[in-house]
């Protein structure tokens, strides 16, 4: 095996590093955590500029495909916001796959110059894990497609320019056939967006829609073939684009912290660091192993999931343990006098039980690894 | 160079041929026929047919010349087949011998993972009862003793032929300062935790197959959910353990002195990366051999069948060198920097 990067790759992560160094300044991190919307306009058409979303596309062919990890750990172990633009290059990746090439020509240059968002609506009050299961109903009415329902978790509708949406075009069907995937601007008349506040400070929304109506140009993947191209995106989701190196940021603020108060000589903190360090460093790797893959032609669906799993779990594990080890200190808020690591500690404590649950909880990742990976029956 | 995380042409055919050599001449009654001892002569005789012993020596001396991620992949399949011979401690050692007979594998080579006592006694030597040559520190010197191997070995969790040995009596050569012996430990750490990638893949496939097999409420326990999330945990960690151990090998097969910035996670030194590869993959054998041994039922700790073997050798193989959580404090003055910094 070979883990080093090319030339050409470690120019474009240390362009990055630079870019967050200049763009992602402790007032950015603050915005963040206060609006509770997780990206920055100018680290986006930074990072826009410089070509590198084009270059991150998944399977667009501009730049190599492993710079999609890297462009999302490097944003990741920063500490930067990062949510908006995963999706973003998500879908991104989905429609230069799926879509026509009207829609390339008219959706791709906003994402990839960093300037739209991209909200996502799979998931329903009703429907999270049993998705397939969902009612929101889009009906063909001449040209036209009427779409009603609502959504929950879509995440980033507040500041988005396009949502992907997912629904029901025929009863008829089982239930994993009769969807179509649509890819709308989210300034289509009939689309209500209510904030949903969260443990974990960022905002998500519940979106309804009441007699939208889009044309077949918003149909992306096919009339009754959502569930493929809900596969697609999935596959991109779970473990390359972020997700796995959210601990990274939090031990540098633990570890620093417990410097300045001579905690770094214990054995259990120095034990548990060392842990929390390895596992971080799992973590990256198959992260790697899920982009190499997919540079190689590959759909790393299932290693998405082992990965998920995994790394979710430590991010929790070792988010536990360093508010453990700051005692009463991992309980302040961000700019609360005393607060270990400036308040990262506690607000990690807070942030790491999302991850377990969103894009998939860690008990339908298990299905899959179990189903998938070792060949046992389908349990449900 | 850039990002190739599968392995080379040369290494599929090492897999191949050494996975096919342990499949054939060591299927666990082997590992079973050796037991207490833990030690097949037979085997190890057909090991030296294959080349196997001076595998990773250099090829002025006679040795394969192979790299270690070469060996990292006859390691997992070694591990795979718990097979009873001293494979991994003998191609760790000979990194610092160029003795014929060693290369050759007529004479075998061990590694005293830990430091002789004040008296000059390594104990409990993995391999230590049956090898002829013993590398190790003593004090300050990193030394090479021959001796006559005890072949008795005391009673022990992972049947394995432990033994003390002494620094001091027998043909003694110092071959350095004990700087030069952190080498000969890396490749230790990282061929063990190849051998330990190998343990938790095989007894994860025994649970996966006992679970499919085994029925009760008229079905295959392995379709409960609750069985199946347990069993799903071990995929990763055995990806996990590859990879790192993998990566292990790359850096120290590359020579380059790596960094080691754990503050934007980029670690690439091979010291570093062997002992985190020694920590995972003794926690990833651990947990996949608990599993698969505890989703076995009543028979996972009845001796008939298999599983035991391996969750005894989980734990044994790593042990000898200490607890893994002093591991993780080496790891941690490598990382932090040492205590008071």
């Amino acid at each position: 095996m070979d883990f080093s990067l090319s030339p050409e790759t470690l120019e474009f992560r240390q362009t990055i590093r630079d870019i967050v160094d200049r763009t992602v300044t402790p007032e950015v991190i603050d915005r963040m955590h206060t609006s509770g919307t997780f990206a920055s306009p100018e680290l986006n058409a930074e990072l826009g500029r410089h070509g590198f979303f084009e270059r991150a596309v998944p399977g667009l062919g501009k730049g190599d495909p492993i710079e999609l990890w890297v462009l999302f750990n490097e944003l990741e172990k920063a500490g930067a916001p990062y949510d908006g633009p995963a999706v973003a290059l998500m879908i991104a990746g989905v429609v230069n796959a799926l879509g026509t090439d009207e829609q390339k020509a008219r959706i791709m240059p906003s994402i990839i110059s960093g300037e739209a968002m991209v909200a996502m609506g799979y998931s329903e009050a009703d429907y999270g894990s049993d998705v397939a299961s969902i009612k929101t109903r889009a009906v063909k009415d001449g040209d036209e497609w009427v779409i009603n329902g609502s959504k929950m978790w879509t995440t980033m509708a507040q500041a988005a320019k396009w949502l992907i949406l997912l629904t029901r075009t025929d009863l008829d069907l089982p239930k994993h056939k009769g969807l179509t995937m649509f890819l709308l601007p989210m300034d289509t008349p009939g689309i209500t967006v209510e904030p949903v506040h969260t443990l974990g400070t960022e905002v998500t929304n519940a979106t309804y829609f009441d007699d939208v109506r889009v044309g077949d140009e918003a149909v992306l993947g096919g009339v009754n073939n959502g569930w493929r191209t809900m596969t697609t995106v999935l596959a991109f989701e779970r473990g390359v684009m972020g997700g796995s190196n959210a601990a990274v940021p939090l031990l540098r603020h633990f570890h620093d912290w417990a410097a300045s108060m001579g905690l770094l000589d214990s054995d259990v903190v120095r034990e548990r660091l060392a842990r929390s360090v390895i596992d971080m460093q799992v973590a990256a790797l198959l992260t790697q192993r899920s982009a190499w893959i997919a540079a190689s032609g590959g759909m790393p669906g299932l290693e998405g999931s082992m990965t998920k799993v995994f790394a979710a779990e430590a991010y929790q594990r070792i988010s536990r343990w360093c508010q453990q080890m700051a005692g009463p200190a991992g309980l302040l808020q961000f700019h609360e006098q005393g607060a270990a690591g400036e308040g990262f500690v506690e607000y990690d404590a807070r942030h790491s039980p999302v991850v377990t649950i969103y894009g998939g909880t860690t008990e339908i990742n298990r299905n899959n690894i179990a189903e998938r990976h070792l060949g046992l029956p389908k349990s449900r | 160079m850039s990002v190739d995380l599968g392995l080379s042409a040369d290494q599929e055919a090492i897999a191949d041929l050494f996975g096919g050599f342990f499949a054939n001449e060591s299927p666990t009654t082997v590992a079973r026929a050796a037991e207490p001892f833990g030690f097949d002569a037979d085997l190890w005789a057909k090991l030296i047919e294959l080349g196997a012993p001076g595998m990773g020596s250099a090829v002025e001396h006679g040795g394969g010349g192979a790299s270690l991620s070469d060996l990292v992949v006859v390691a997992e399949a070694f591990g795979r087949a718990i097979a009873p011979v001293p494979l991994l401690e003998h191609l760790a050692a000979a990194l610092v011998l160029t003795d014929a007979d060693v290369i050759s594998g007529d004479a075998i080579a061990t590694v005293a993972v830990r430091p002789a006592d004040a008296a000059g006694v390594w104990h409990l030597v993995p391999a230590g009862a049956v090898a002829h040559v013993v590398v190790g520190l003593d004090g300050d010197e990193l030394v090479a003793v021959r001796s006559t191997p005890p072949m008795v070995s005391p009673r022990n969790h992972a049947s394995a032929p432990l033994a003390d040995r002494s620094a001091r009596e027998g043909e003694r050569v110092v071959l350095g300062t004990a700087a030069a012996f952190a080498p000969v430990l890396d490749r230790w750490k990282v061929l063990t935790a190849a051998a330990l990638v190998g343990v938790a893949d095989a007894a994860m496939a025994l649970g996966v197959q006992y679970v499919m097999d085994r029925q009760q409420f008229g079905v295959p326990v392995g379709s409960f959910q609750a069985v199946q999330h347990g069993l799903a945990d071990l995929p990763v960690m055995i990806d996990g353990g590859r990879l790192l151990t993998h990566k292990a090998a790359w850096a120290i097969d590359s020579g380059d002195a790596g960094i080691n910035d754990w503050r934007l996670n980029d670690i690439t030194d091979g010291s570093t990366l062997a002992s985190m590869a020694f920590v995972f993959t003794t926690d990833g054998a651990a947990l996949a051999t608990d599993r698969s041994l505890h989703y076995h039922g009543g028979y996972g700790f009845s001796e008939e069948y298999d599983i035991q073997l391996y969750y005894r050798r989980a734990r044994g193989w790593s042990l000898v060198l200490d607890d893994p959580s002093i591991e993780c404090l080496n790891l941690a003055d490598r990382l932090f920097g040492p205590r008071g910094a």
